[in-house]
């Protein structure tokens, strides 16, 4: 009895919302949407939910993946239920700052070309940018870990520069650059830079010396030495260093564009709020939140194709 | 025959900050016939592995030489192999890949692929091609860091304590296995242990080093026909007879305390 409601759960919650939508009356302070996108939205979620859970009886694998995920979705659709209650239904919270989700997922679909534009505009600066930031990290961090002699020249300028926050240069980058994308650009590979830097170099400075040893009695040279042991085992180090980096870069970007340039989905944002229109606002966001949790998803596959030998040597 | 190795009075100290430099080998004089297995043997602290890394090269001398074949040792090189009691197999890097290593090091491995394979069989790993170095056990990870040794056809293969890590049945094992290779590849052969019953049943000689002064104490040789009978009683009077130099032996000590 309880395996059968674990697995109808979602299904439930999301009928729940429907009703709720359906047949409580809504608040007049709320301007209607073109189209009732909460129900659109709902009734996605009912299909993929209604199916799994048929399929949860004769399937083992959808069975896995439908437990996984019963009580969290059951949950997250009650929270928007809640928050359609209290905005369009009932109208509890202030109009201008909370509109209806109806209005929020409607931007979305009416909004996607111009979405789109800005969304291309901001990977092409972050890619850039990240690009940029990533190479030099790395070869920063090698040259520091492998040579005392840039070891002294440099790791000054990691510790002076390496703490201020890249948004900080913005007046500075800013007229210093030919373009805003440009700036912009050089502020996110600044950010990237440095958490690569530092643990490239202390990943590199933390291999231990036998495997170093080891490869010159096996006739290595001092550079296949560097490439072929130094880098790869401090490789984990490595992607702790760009997961860092990736992290500074997101929140570089979004002060970039919400300062300087004219263009992206940080200035989509900043624009829309200026003109008090918080359904693009929130929109903004969720198309922010969703890309931004698939790089990082992606960063992740990438590091467990890249360390597939660590596994069960290091966690993280 | 390759492989004979001479050391010509080698002195090896380490500085200390505050206190007087550590003498890790005090005036050593060694010759190692190409082709012999010779183990070091002697308690901690009376530079067995000190020695060992001189003649790899990883450590220079303060006063004497080390020849390899009349050429004065200055630097490490894949004629000397080395393998440590922990295999230090790279972990990023597979079995087959392990063993590649040297060769792709030295640019010698489009020609010689067939090599690898041949060092993985020699030690028993061949179904173990592709396996990680987290997925084998302590027996195999050090067979697979032999094979890796074994495949730049080293003149000189110098073992520091390469069976220490392991269960004493494996170690066995192990121990027949170093000699099958050693039969087949004529290597000359350099072992540090601390297991005087292993110095005995592997090595032609067995010399015993005394800490404070480290020096060596005597060349013990070990004329036993192979294979060796490790309860034969001359393999036993040979063992306490290193023992005794060892001052194992008959040394009953008054206890200092009443219980």
């Amino acid at each position: 009895m309880k395996k059968t409601l674990n697995t109808w759960l979602p299904v439930l919650s999301v009928i729940l919302a429907i009703a709720v939508d359906i047949l409580v009356a809504n608040a007049s302070k709320h301007t209607p949407a073109a189209q009732p996108y909460f129900i659109y939205l709902l009734a996605i979620i009912l299909t993929v939910f209604t199916v799994s859970a048929i399929a949860s009886y004769f399937n083992a694998k959808a069975k896995v993946w439908l437990e996984e995920r019963t009580l969290f979705v059951a949950a997250a659709v009650l929270f928007l239920n809640v928050l359609n209650i209290a905005t369009k239904k009932l109208g509890l919270l202030p109009v201008i700052y909370f509109p209806s989700l109806d209005k929020v997922l409607g931007v979305i679909v009416e909004d996607r070309a111009f979405l789109a534009v800005c969304l291309a505009t901001s990977g092409k600066l972050l890619s850039t940018g990240y690009v940029f930031g990533a190479i030099a990290g790395f070869a920063t961090g090698i040259a520091v870990g492998f040579s005392k002699g840039a070891a002294y020249w440099i790791n000054p300028l990691i510790r002076i520069l390496g703490p201020i926050p890249p948004t900080a240069w913005i007046p500075i980058v800013l007229i210093s650059f030919p373009t805003t994308f440009s700036a912009s650009a050089f502020l996110i590979a600044l950010s990237v830079w440095f958490p690569t830097t530092v643990m490239t170099s202390s990943g590199i400075l933390n291999v231990q010396n036998a495997y170093f040893e080891v490869s010159s009695t096996l006739g290595a040279g001092k550079y296949y030495q560097i490439f072929k042991v130094g880098v790869p085992a401090s490789m984990p180090h490595m992607f702790i260093g760009l997961f860092n980096g990736t992290c500074a870069s997101f929140i570089t970007l979004m002060t970039a564009e919400m300062i300087g340039v004219k263009n992206g989905i940080g200035w989509y944002i900043n624009w829309q709020k200026e003109m008090m229109a918080y359904a693009n606002v929130y929109a903004g966001l969720i198309i922010i939140a969703v890309t931004f949790s698939l790089l990082i998803t992606l960063l992740f596959k990438l590091r467990d194709y890249a360390l597939v030998w660590q596994k069960g040597v290091i966690k993280w | 025959m390759v492989g004979a190795i001479k050391v010509e009075g080698v002195v090896k100290r380490f500085p200390q900050q505050d206190a007087e430099d550590i003498v890790a080998l005090s005036g050593i004089d060694l010759t190692v016939a190409a082709g012999e297995f010779v183990s070091l043997i002697g308690p901690s602290g009376c530079g067995k592995s000190t020695l060992l890394r001189l003649i790899a090269g990883l450590n220079g001398a303060d006063e004497g030489n080390l020849y390899i074949d009349g050429e004065k040792i200055s630097k490490p090189s894949y004629e000397r192999g080395l393998v440590f009691q922990n295999p230090m197999l790279f972990p990023w890097l597979n079995v087959h890949d392990n063993v590649a290593f040297g060769l792709k090091a030295r640019r010698k491995y489009k020609h010689n692929k067939a090599e690898v394979d041949k060092f993985i069989d020699l030690v028993g790993l061949s179904t173990f091609h592709k396996s990680y170095p987290h997925q084998l056990s302590g027996g195999m990870a050090q067979r697979a860091s032999l094979a890796r040794a074994l495949v730049n056809h080293p003149k000189v293969l110098l073992l520091d304590e390469p069976l220490g890590a392991l269960d004493a049945f494996t170690r066995m094992n192990m121990q027949d296995e170093l000699i099958r290779i050693w039969q087949e590849r004529q290597t000359t052969m350099i072992m540090v242990t601390h297991d005087v019953d292993e110095a005995v049943y592997l090595s032609d000689r067995v010399i015993v080093m005394t800490p404070r002064p480290a020096k060596i104490e005597s060349y013990i040789e070990v004329t036993l026909p192979r294979p060796r009978a490790r309860n034969n009683p001359e393999f036993l009077s040979l063992r306490s007879k290193i023992l005794e130099i060892l001052n194992f032996v008959g040394r009953v000590e008054e206890p200092n305390y009443y219980l």
